[in-house]
This record gives C-alpha cells, sequence and structure tokens, in this order.
C-alpha cells in the first residue's frame, strides 16, 4: 500500500454508527468505500450492555450485538473495511491523503466519524492508577470490583448508568458529584435514587486518587463550598464526567467549535473543507445518541455521494 | 493453523512467564471484553514476528482469578511485558500494534547490551 494515485470515492474514518450508516448510503449510491477501523470496531456501544432506546428494538438489544448488525450490514452490502488508526490526513487539496500504520490513503471525498472518548479529570493521581483502580469504563472494568466499594465521579447520564451497573458487581457504589443533584435524566435520576447501594456525595469533588503499589486503596473529596476533604477507602475509581470528541489526528485543518467538536453547516455534515464531512458524537455535543450518529451518518454517505456527482 | 500465543493459567504461570527466559507479553483478557478482542489479533501478529526472540502468553481472567489479583490489574485489555521474572512494563487499553513492538525491542535492546 502506499499513494499510487488510486484514490477511493469515500473513505470513512471511524467505526461505529455513524461510520456504518455513512458507508451503507455511500456503497448503495455506487461509491468505492472503504471503512478505516481504529482502535474500538463498534465504537462506545460496544462497553454498554442493553440499548432500550434505539428504535427498532422492542426488546432491548446488546450494545455490542446491535454494532455487529451494523457492521454485518456495512459489510455485505460491499464496504471495504481496514483496521488501523490513523495518525494523520493531510486536506491540503483533493484527493484527500489519509496516513494510517500501514502507509497512505487517498479519498476523492472523506467522512469523518471518529465520535468521542471518555474525559479524565486529568488529576496526576488519577494517571498513575489507570488500569489499577482508576477507569472510564464501568461496563468494562466493574468485573474486578465484586464485593468492593467504588466511586463513580460525575453527576449526568453516563455518571448514573455506570453507578447503577456497577452494583450488580460491588457492594456499595458512592455518586460523588459537585453540585447538590444529578443533572441526568429524570428516569435515570429516579433509578440511582431507589438503589440501595448507590450512596450520593453531594458537593464533593475528586481532589486526590490514594493508592500503593497493589492499586487504588481510597479517595480524597473535598467540598468545593468549604474547601474541607474527607479521606474514603475504596478499591475503584471511575470517571464518568463526559466525553471528548476525538479530532487530534486532523491537526487543525478543520474548523472546530470552543468545545472541540468539528463545526458542521446547518442541516448538513459539510465541514470547513469542500469534499470533507462530518457525522456522529465527533460533530455532536447536544444529542450523542447512537441513533442520531446513524442518522447523521447516513447524510454525510449522501452528501459525500452528491459531492462526487459535482465535483468528481 | 500455527498457535504463535500460549495460553497461561493460574496453575502454570510461574513457569511459563516468570521462568520464561526470553520477554513475555501477557495479554489479559476476557471473552465479554470488546477492546480485548482488537488486540487479540495484533498480538497473534506480534508473536508470529518475534517467534523464537520473545513470547506472547494470554491470560483469561475470567477463569484465572488470581494471576490478576497479584498484580492489581482491574482494567483489562492490560498487557504487561515480564522479562526476568518481574513485571517491566505495561500497557493498559487497546493499543496499535507499535506500542507492543516498542515494549518488546526496548526489552531485547537491554538484553543485548547486557
Amino acid at each position: 500500500m502506499g499513494a499510487t494515485g488510486y484514490a477511493k470515492d469515500v473513505i470513512i474514518i471511524g467505526g461505529g454508527p455513524a461510520g456504518y450508516a455513512a458507508a451503507i448510503y455511500a456503497v448503495r449510491a455506487g461509491r468505492s468505500t472503504l471503512l478505516i477501523e481504529g482502535l474500538q470496531p463498534g465504537g462506545q456501544l460496544t462497553t454498554t450492555t442493553d440499548v432500550e432506546n434505539y428504535p427498532g428494538f422492542a426488546i432491548p438489544i446488546t450494545g455490542p450485538e446491535l454494532m455487529t448488525a451494523m457492521r454485518d450490514q456495512a459489510k455485505r452490502v460491499g464496504t471495504e473495511y481496514i483496521n488501523d488508526v490513523v495518525e494523520s490526513v493531510d486536506l491540503s487539496q483533493r484527493p484527500f491523503k489519509v496516513r494510517v500504520g500501514m502507509g497512505e490513503l487517498e479519498a476523492r471525498t472523506l467522512i469523518i466519524a471518529t465520535g468521542a472518548t471518555a474525559k479524565y479529570l486529568g488529576l496526576e493521581s488519577e494517571q498513575t492508577f489507570i488500569g489499577r483502580g482508576v477507569s472510564a469504563c464501568a461496563t468494562c472494568d466493574g468485573f474486578f470490583y465484586r464485593g468492593r466499594r467504588v466511586a463513580v465521579i460525575g453527576g449526568g447520564d453516563t455518571a448514573a448508568e455506570e453507578a447503577l451497573y456497577l452494583t450488580n458487581h460491588a457492594k456499595e457504589v458512592l455518586l460523588v458529584h459537585r453540585r447538590g443533584e444529578l443533572r441526568a435524566s429524570q428516569i435515570m435520576a429516579g433509578r440511582v435514587q431507589k438503589n440501595n447501594k448507590i450512596t450520593p456525595k453531594w458537593h464533593r469533588e475528586l481532589d486526590e486518587v490514594l493508592g500503593d503499589e497493589t492499586g487504588v486503596t481510597g479517595v480524597r473529596l473535598r467540598d468545593p463550598r468549604t474547601n474541607e476533604t474527607e479521606v474514603l477507602d475504596l478499591d475503584g475509581v471511575f470517571v464518568a464526567i463526559g466525553h471528548r470528541p476525538n479530532t487530534d489526528f486532523l491537526g487543525g485543518q478543520l474548523a472546530l467549535n470552543d468545545a472541540g467538536y468539528l463545526i458542521t453547516a446547518p442541516d448538513s455534515t459539510r465541514t470547513s473543507v469542500d469534499g470533507v464531512f462530518a457525522a456522529g458524537d465527533v460533530q455532536d455535543s447536544v444529542f450523542r445518541q447512537a441513533v442520531t450518529a446513524a442518522g447523521t451518518g447516513a447524510m454525510a454517505g449522501i452528501e459525500a455521494s452528491r459531492f462526487l456527482e459535482e465535483q468528481p | 493453523m500455527s498457535k504463535s500465543i500460549e495460553t497461561g493459567t493460574d496453575a502454570n504461570f510461574d513457569e511459563m512467564v516468570r521462568d520464561s527466559a526470553v520477554p513475555v507479553l501477557v495479554d489479559f483478557w476476557a471473552p465479554w471484553c470488546g477492546p480485548c478482542r482488537m488486540v487479540g489479533p495484533v498480538l497473534e501478529e506480534v508473536a508470529a514476528e518475534y517467534a523464537g526472540k520473545a513470547k506472547v502468553v494470554k491470560v483469561n481472567v475470567d477463569e484465572n482469578t488470581q494471576v490478576a489479583g497479584t498484580l492489581g490489574i482491574r482494567s483489562i485489555p492490560t498487557v504487561a511485558l515480564f522479562y526476568k521474572g518481574a513485571v517491566k512494563e505495561t500497557l493498559v487499553g487497546a493499543r496499535p500494534k507499535q506500542d507492543f513492538t516498542d515494549v518488546l525491542d526496548r526489552a531485547l535492546g537491554e538484553s543485548l547490551s547486557n
């Protein structure tokens, strides 16, 4: 593989609902389509359990099952896949260049569907203990905390979901939030309140993760109103404070908004560069649902194909 | 199909990993772990490329709770480099192939300079 001068009509970067939906539409519009799956084929949904709100499934389907179904469908209609990590892109002229581990690819249009990654607080003590008691994924790592006490940091739907999931394993879950109430949806907040294993710790921020060579042994929490601190013994800390869109590989070549999300034109997936489109969580900070990602993915596939009609 | 990766268990871990003369990448995984399925094939390639110079061993943490517990591993996938009986480096989460080959190259480079 190398810069052979053989450009694909559409290269899609990202293997989640947005990427797979875009692929289905681009391929069915007759465009040669390559989808680059990164380190987590299927995306964020592969780390959820039951998906109750994706239309079409009265009996909940699991995240991994749903993503396998989408991936298989995109493959069946004729999408070409490669598993590699995009290191950089060159959008200065068409065909665009995409540098991956195994070489360089060329694309007449590009669809960015790289999604978002869970944010960490940025504390040094947090980084020290990643994998040894600090995690951002309850479904991935909850298994290791059977019968133990853990903390979930955050106050939104993600934090509520992580806390509820962890009650399947842990004996106690502390839900640490700097405000006095959750900003999660009503239904999630209600479930949290009813669950006896979840103890809310309102008006608390994570000050430091404490531990030793065996891993995490506790946390120090701080009340932002008074600056008073308390130390609690526990075995795990799950950070659930939100997500960060994956745009670093773009090297600033596309316009981002203040929160780091790709800017797209209204009612469109067009980005600041003609021929480059963006779909899913990488450009959506408002909805961030699988169905809205699939929706914008389909839009991107259609828009890329229409673009090629005008500018082959 | 040749099997480049060996299967480590609580029972054989010391012999297979700690007592190994060559560096060993230990892949802690579980069947229900999505990112682990990504790391698996990557490590198969690494195992084939480094055959004879280094080993790759997979440990299913569902079935073997002792080893992961002793090492304080609470997240998977975790890939730990063992050399001369001890953990030298640890990689948490799915990574591109180069991250794993870099770890092995560092260990092998160190052995050449001794």
